[in-house]
């Protein structure tokens, strides 16, 4: 049947469902790449099963001895600034749970854009018919990260108990948001970062180098003077807002107003500095030797 | 002398990497930064107390500052990586060939690039000591500073050796990875990198001494300081030189394990 032909069909059907509801029906579509993508990635991972699990134990030894840093400092003091211990511990378990929730989404995706790059694999990604950031962004899933991530939550509940906390529902409603902000920080910087390696090829040192900052997160913000450092960390790279406000919010520790609404901000803002650099760095791409 | 020629080698390699290395000297000092507010923090809070387990602020950040040098001078960057994925690859077939021990070629290959770290991170560690300077204080004498020297060379063969002996794990193992990330998790905390030791319990501090761990950094950091001196100090050396015998034999033993069960990959 030729092109032509179509016009020999006068009864129009209705547009298809994705025409007609763009909004739901691409939601639907992108539901079940990224489900094809986690399930490719999934049993990528488990045919190395040990491996799997060395890592979550890595992780948590890690976490282990973050805690151990705070038990150490806090036999020799009652409060950093502000903060008592138990508040510290509740913040190093959010911080935990926000950053293992980025590092399961997002963090090996990231890295892994410069091997893209450098290989032309992304010859291929952007040659699919969707679109390319989303593929790039969700190619990996890493499970244990998840488990690591409910090892946080379990530090925060104990913390929350020896603080006699119980979050209400609505401190609750306010913490998930907040830490979503947090990780959509941690996604968009990272990836603004990783974008450099459509220039230079040895991004993915510079990319393992941010990811030390990640670290700062745990840290009490009221520790820090105001200065340029605590500035820079709260405007540019807010790391110390990504887990402070969202446990502030949950255990109302005392905070001040506009915080939150300098997390959701900056959240977008970074998001947005991330799609331009995107936009800019691909149409900067010229394939690798092909 | 050939492993002359290796060093040389080695640090014509490593310059590729010179924009790598000062972008992550420069990043190091972000959190070296937070760690020296979050101490200032803390003694703010207790303005009566003073020092915390004999050190004052200005103290605790000269042990900081001198953590960093140190581990500039001596920490292993990508020795146990390159020596994992030369065994995997089958790459040591090569040098098992030539007339060089395995062991010397990566030693001097180490030396290169530490020298190599060291210069590119001389400029942004140079200017943070320069503008940290009322903190940084120099070595009580000329002798002081001699044994610190001595004590940082032991510190870099320490941690070289063990270093070289897990990543030959690979020998038996796909991925060693997680086995360094496990030791160095022990040798992070352990090893003074996160606090003084001696801030811990006297009993726990005490127990360390009996790892390898405080002989990979806080060892010449306390020398440095004064903070360990007269026979203390001779024992502790001595205690190091022994650790770093002990891991230089268990290195041959396990790389004469390893390579009789070696079977080059593709080879």
């Amino acid at each position: 049947m030729n092109s032509s032909s179509d016009s020999t069909f006068p009864p129009r059907t209705p547009p298809p469902v994705a025409m007609r509801e763009p909004g739901f029906a691409a939601l639907r579509r992108y539901g079940r790449i990224c489900a094809a993508l986690w399930r490719n990635s999934v049993v990528r991972e488990m045919s190395f099963k040990a491996n799997f699990l060395l890592w979550i134990f890595v992780e948590l030894l890690w976490f282990a001895l973050q805690l151990s840093f705070i038990a150490v400092i806090y036999g020799h003091t009652e409060r950093i600034a502000t903060w008592s211990k138990w508040e510290v511990v509740l913040l190093l378990g959010a911080s935990q749970l926000i950053q293992q929730v980025f590092a399961a989404l997002f963090l090996s995706n990231c890295t892994q854009l410069s091997e893209y790059v450098r290989t032309g694999r992304l010859d291929f990604l952007l040659l699919l018919p969707a679109n390319t950031r989303f593929l790039v962004s969700f190619r990996q899933v890493d499970l244990g990260a998840f488990a690591n991530a409910a090892a946080g939550v379990a530090v925060m509940a104990y913390a929350l108990r020896q603080l006699h906390l119980t979050p209400t529902l609505g401190q609750m409603a306010g913490f998930l948001p907040l830490c979503a902000a947090g990780i959509l920080i941690h996604y968009s910087l990272m990836f603004l970062l990783a974008t450099v390696c459509f220039w230079t090829v040895r991004a993915q040192g510079i990319v393992w180098s941010y990811y030390n900052l990640f670290n700062l997160a745990r840290l009490p913000d009221a520790a820090f003077q105001p200065g340029w450092f605590k500035a820079v960390f709260t405007f540019v790279l807010p790391m110390l807002l990504v887990a402070n406000v969202p446990v502030k919010h949950l255990a109302a520790l005392p905070r001040t107003p506009w915080e939150s609404a300098v997390l959701l901000t900056l959240a977008l803002l970074c998001f947005a500095a991330s799609e331009g650099a995107w936009h800019a760095s691909v149409r900067h791409y010229t394939s690798a030797s092909s | 002398m050939k492993y002359w020629h290796v060093l040389q080698v080695g640090i014509q390699n490593t310059l590729v990497y010179r924009v790598n290395f000062f972008f992550r000297a420069s990043f190091g000092l972000i959190p070296l930064m937070a760690t020296i507010y979050l101490w200032r923090a803390i003694y703010a809070s207790n303005p009566g107390k003073g020092d915390v387990a004999g050190y004052s602020l200005a103290a605790m950040t000269a042990y900081y500052l001198l953590a960093t040098v140190v581990d500039a001078l001596t920490a292993v960057a990508e020795d146990d990586w390159q020596i994992a994925a030369d065994i995997k690859d089958g790459q040591i077939s090569h040098i098992l060939l030539k007339p060089m021990d395995y062991l010397a070629y990566r030693l001097s290959l180490f030396a290169a690039g530490r020298l190599v770290y060291t210069a590119a991170a001389l400029l942004p560690v140079g200017t943070f000591l320069l503008a940290q300077h009322e903190s940084f204080v120099l070595p009580a004498s000329l002798p002081t500073f001699a044994l610190f020297a001595c004590s940082t060379l032991l510190t870099a063969l320490l941690q070289f050796l063990l270093s070289y002996t897990m990543a030959l794990l690979a020998f038996w193992v796909l991925e060693v990875s997680t086995f360094i990330f496990i030791v160095f998790a022990f040798e992070y905390i352990a090893g003074g990198h996160l606090f003084p030791l001696d801030i811990l319990p006297p009993a726990l501090a005490q127990a360390l001494n009996f790892t390898p761990f405080p002989y990979q950094l806080y060892f010449p950091v306390s020398v440095y300081l004064g903070r360990v001196t007269g026979a203390a100090l001779w024992r502790g050396l001595l205690v190091q030189v022994i650790w770093v015998l002990v891991m230089f034999v268990l290195a041959r033993l396990v790389w004469r394990r390893g390579i009789r069960h070696y079977s080059a990959v593709g080879g």
